[in-house]
């Protein structure tokens, strides 16, 4: 593929190598090649050529004019509707558009469309959607493979190269999971670096937009187009944003990384282990000190992470009613019965799970037990990467358990389905930013990924570190 | 003061508690920028976070946290340096986001208390636990369609004050001056309009009984009253209900009643059983609300004379009771219509007790007849104590004045043009009055034997006889001065 570059794109475009047309006709060709990956739960050809025409006749320069991307079907989006992936929003049109999206328009990229997620982003492989699973592009022939989620339908499309970039949104590692599942980059930024204006709220002590391209350089380059205040989230971060790609430097002479010494956990396949000895190794040899270090709470991260994410999910949801908008279920006798029908038949099975979890954790005489205690250990958690980080600059560890699994394989086991989580959730609990990159290959020649995590507002030692790995990796 | 009330076996002690929610005056939403305007059309206020849309985000308006503030301050309250807005949950279609935002564990202000007068010049303490901000709902409108109910979202966000009391409210009277107090504190803010029609200040009233000493009783709780009227009533009737479960030897089951204001009688409106469990959470789309010393001191400063003190004042500089003074602070307008009556004349500080009389019973009473506010009266400060200077230097007598007073409401003269156009002047020449006692005297030999036959009463005949003919412009004291001498 002669595109895969977005940073590179940029410059053809600016060059007339190649016109915003000519590129649209190309990304139109590949999505309509690749429909049976059901990565967009929207996609309009009409839609990306009325795009064109109007940034054909726009003589003004623009960072990503003409740069096709793909959007996450959690952020609203003014012309093309927003589902969550849910039933209970089959149909919702936005009358707005998101901060995040509002940054991509003003820097003249074009939405290709919007992809799949798991409902409402509650899941790890994108097969709790309304609209059906994602298939990971890496799948071979007879073995359908889950793209990892929840972002998975933003991943595969940066994979499959139905786009030059995507965003995504990271809970708990639904950037950076199926980053490593599809072999791409993935990054979820310090949380408050975006503002949440405009996303469907999972969980929004949590939340956070990132983005997902073929390479760093091309990452840096969308997240500095996605960052920056916003006075309308009273949790962004009013910070001015860094140049990241002007600044990037593979350079890693003299920083510390440290090496978590709890991320060894019983259960993970040798070739993890092995890809992360090899990620250090390299570090290494590039210049950096290598250092152990301990985050000892790791082990209730998890647990931790389904107790405050579920909570606030259950109170989020809580306004999908069937009053004002979305699905309302036609079986209505009374207010109560409106809102059991709707919601029980508007929300998938997981996304229930999850809303009962929430209302449990909440619910008189378990506050304490569980929400407050959640909360107490979350500040733990937080506190491990404030210590460790006086001791080093970043801390690499594998991005998840394994490499990307069969479809439908862990669908009936919940348990299982969270572990997915166990290395990208503690670093969510602390806001704290972290990239997937793909590092080695499985011994099904499937990628894996590697996670770089920084100190808050970081981003750029984070990406500097992944362009090291990465350059010695090509 | 003894508050106990009779039921058939034994003397109750009520015990009251009240929540005043009063909405902040502010143009604009506790989280949104939409107006608060009351009465424009449904729904045409609404941002998208007032209607819940998916991924819209609360932020805080400033300005209501620094009407809470000063509120606080007015309730001699303590301001918390540190506050969190909580989630309650619960489902109801005119709540869009499934949740209120309201403070639980940590609201803004803490404890105080608010003074309470009565007539006899004592007065009583009434403790405040707290005061919270928290968003209001919409309204359901169950009457515009016979199967369908319909929600304005107007007042969904409009920013609230609730006010919770200690339970150390004893009587209906005593809750109804705890609520016009706390009315009057906020419209001396200007941080609540205190209008109780538009419902800018309810109350949910929490009531038991118990017998006197004993400890407290099961409370129910009378929601949502929305005036002084209405909350008496309610505590009555809800009292006297208790009393006759608990005398024929019922118990008291706790429940949140509804108010019936044509029957005058409470309800329940769900029971223990059905409370919702609210779920309550630190609101993650919103930071914790922090307020420095600074800023506190910053917001203080900007605080008018409030009722308590301006009460003080009147007493101390007019010599006036406890209880006239608390009448006239009792509210903004009454107070800065006494002050601008007083300043119109100096002489007038000597008369204040007559000008709190005018103000208070005359002027009142005239501007209830004709369903008017202070504000709008006809009777200008200056024009009325010009009539009590007419008054007090015994140019017209006090009778005259009240006819006076009526002319000038609805003529909107002043006091001297009215009583100089109609001659109402006061007769105070001795030689005039003499000569029409003479006549009085002169046509009524027979009472006047009576009179001297020890019938005293008839002085008051002769008194009117000399009004009648004088057209009441006799000057009292001199009249009775001469016909006692004449007579005896």
């Amino acid at each position: 593929m002669m595109f895969k570059s977005l940073k590179n794109t940029i410059q053809s475009l600016e060059k007339n190598e190649i016109s915003i047309k000519e590129l649209s006709q190309e990304y139109i060709k590949n999505i309509k090649e690749k429909s049976t990956l059901n990565i967009f739960i929207h996609f309009d050809e009409q839609k990306i050529l009325n795009q064109v025409e109007i940034l054909e006749k726009d003589k003004s320069k623009k960072k990503l004019k003409g740069i096709p991307l793909a959007i996450k079907d959690l952020f609203c989006t003014k012309d093309m509707p927003t589902t969550a992936a849910s039933k209970i929003l089959e149909n919702f049109k936005p009358s707005y558009e998101s901060f995040v999206t509002q940054k991509l328009l003003d820097c003249g990229a074009i939405f290709v469309g919007k992809t799949n997620l798991d409902e409402f982003a509650m899941g790890s492989a994108t097969d709790t959607s309304y609209f059906g699973n994602t298939i990971n592009p890496l799948s071979k022939d007879g073995e359908p493979l889950a793209p990892g989620g929840s972002s998975g339908g933003s991943a595969a499309a940066v994979a499959a190269n139905l786009c030059l970039g995507a965003t995504g949104t990271d809970t708990g590692g639904s950037i950076r999971q199926p980053a490593s599942f599809c072999g791409v980059v993935g990054i979820k930024p310090t949380y408050g670096l975006c503002s949440r204006w405009g996303i469907a709220a999972f969980a929004s002590s949590l939340d956070q937009a990132g983005v997902f391209t073929n390479n760093t350089e091309d990452a840096s380059i969308l997240l500095e187009s996605i960052a920056g205040f916003d006075e309308r989230d009273s949790t962004s971060a009013n910070i001015e944003i860094p140049n990241y790609f002007k600044n990037l430097n593979h350079d890693v002479v003299g920083k510390t990384i440290g090496i978590p010494k709890e991320y060894t956990i019983d259960g993970t396949p040798e070739e993890i282990s092995r890809i992360w000895e090899e990620a250090i190794k390299v570090l290494e040899k590039n210049g950096a000190k290598i250092k152990n270090i301990s985050l000892p709470h790791t082990k209730y991260a998890l647990p931790t992470y389904y107790i405050i994410a579920p909570a606030e999910a259950s109170s989020n949801l809580a306004r999908y009613d069937g009053v004002k908008y979305g699905y309302r279920s036609s079986e209505i006798d009374s207010l109560d019965e409106m809102y059991e029908n709707t919601r029980g038949q508007g929300f998938g099975k997981e996304v229930k799970r999850r809303i009962l979890i929430g209302t449990y954790v909440l619910s008189a005489g378990y506050y304490d037990a569980y929400y407050l205690k959640a909360q107490k250990v979350r500040k733990l958690i937080a506190n491990d990467f404030n210590e460790a980080f006086k001791e080093c600059d970043l801390i690499v560890t594998p991005t998840a358990p394994s490499s990307a699994f069969p479809l439908n394989q862990e669908q009936d086991d919940p348990i299982k389905m969270y572990l997915n989580d166990v290395f990208t959730v503690p670093a969510s609990l602390a806001g704290l930013p972290g990239i997937s990159i793909p590092f080695g290959k499985d011994k099904n020649n499937l990628p894996l990924g590697i996670q770089i995590l920084g100190k808050h507002f970081d981003e750029q030692q984070v990406f500097n570190t992944a362009l090291s790995l990465e350059k010695s990796y090509e | 003061m003894n508050n106990l009330i009779k039921g058939k076996k034994y003397d109750w002690e009520m015990v009251i508690g009240i929540e005043v929610h009063a909405q902040v005056k502010s143009n604009s939403k506790l989280f949104s920028s939409s107006s608060t305007k009351f009465g424009s059309p449904p729904n045409s206020q609404v941002s998208l976070v007032d209607a819940a849309m998916p991924g819209m985000l609360p932020v805080i308006n400033k300005y209501c946290v620094e009407q809470a503030v000063k509120s606080g301050v007015g309730l001699n309250a303590k301001i918390n340096n540190y506050s969190v807005f909580d989630r309650k949950n619960y489902f109801y279609a005119d709540l869009p986001q499934g949740y209120q935002i309201s403070q639980y564990k940590f609201p803004i202000v803490g404890e105080g208390k608010v003074t309470i007068d009565f007539k006899d010049g004592s007065s009583k303490d009434i403790r405040i636990v707290r005061l919270h901000l928290e968003q209001d709902a919409g309204k359901s409108l169950h009457d515009q369609n016979p199967s369908k109910t319909y929600v304005d979202l107007n007042r969904s966000g409009v920013a609230l004050m609730e006010i919770v009391s200690e339970p150390d409210i004893r009587s209906p009277d005593e809750a109804g001056m705890y609520i016009a107090k706390i009315r009057s504190i906020l419209m001396y803010l200007n941080t609540c309009d205190g209008n109780m029609q538009e419902g800018s200040l309810r109350a949910d009233v929490n009531i038991s009984v118990r017998k006197p000493n004993e400890d407290y009783g099961t409370r129910c709780e009378i929601k949502n009253l929305n005036s002084i009227k209405f909350i008496k009533q309610a505590i009555n009737y809800e009292a006297k209900r208790q009393i006759e479960i608990l005398e024929s030897g019922g118990s008291i089951e706790q429940n949140t009643m509804l108010f019936n204001t044509s029957t005058g009688k409470t309800r329940p409106m769900r029971n223990k059983e059905e409370a919702h469990d609210y779920r309550y959470f630190p609101d993650p789309d919103l930071l914790p609300l922090e307020i420095s010393n600074q800023d506190i001191e910053k917001i203080k400063s900007t605080i008018p004379e409030l009722p308590d003190k301006l009460k003080n004042k009147f007493i101390n500089i007019y010599n006036l009771s406890n209880y006239d003074a608390s009448i006239l602070t009792a509210d903004k307008q009454t107070s800065d219509y006494f002050n601008e009556t007083i300043k119109s004349d100096p002489e007038l500080k000597k008369s204040s007790k007559i000008v709190v009389n005018w103000i208070t019973s005359e002027l009142f009473s005239l501007l209830n007849k004709n369903d008017l506010e202070l504000i709008s009266s006809p009777v200008s400060p200056k024009n009325l104590g010009q009539l009590v200077k007419l008054i007090s230097t015994n140019e017209i007598s006090g009778k005259i004045a009240k006819d006076v007073l009526e002319e000038m409401f609805s003529s909107k003269k002043s006091a001297r043009e009215i009583v100089d156009y109609k001659g109402l002047k006061q007769v105070t020449d001795q030689g005039e009055i003499e000569k029409v006692i003479d006549e009085v005297i002169t046509d009524n030999p027979k009472m006047v034997q009576e009179y001297l036959g020890g019938k005293d009463k008839l002085l008051g005949f002769f008194v009117g006889q000399v009004m009648k003919k004088t057209k009441g412009k006799a000057n009292p004291k001199i009249l009775n001065d001469i016909l006692i001498r004449k007579l005896s």
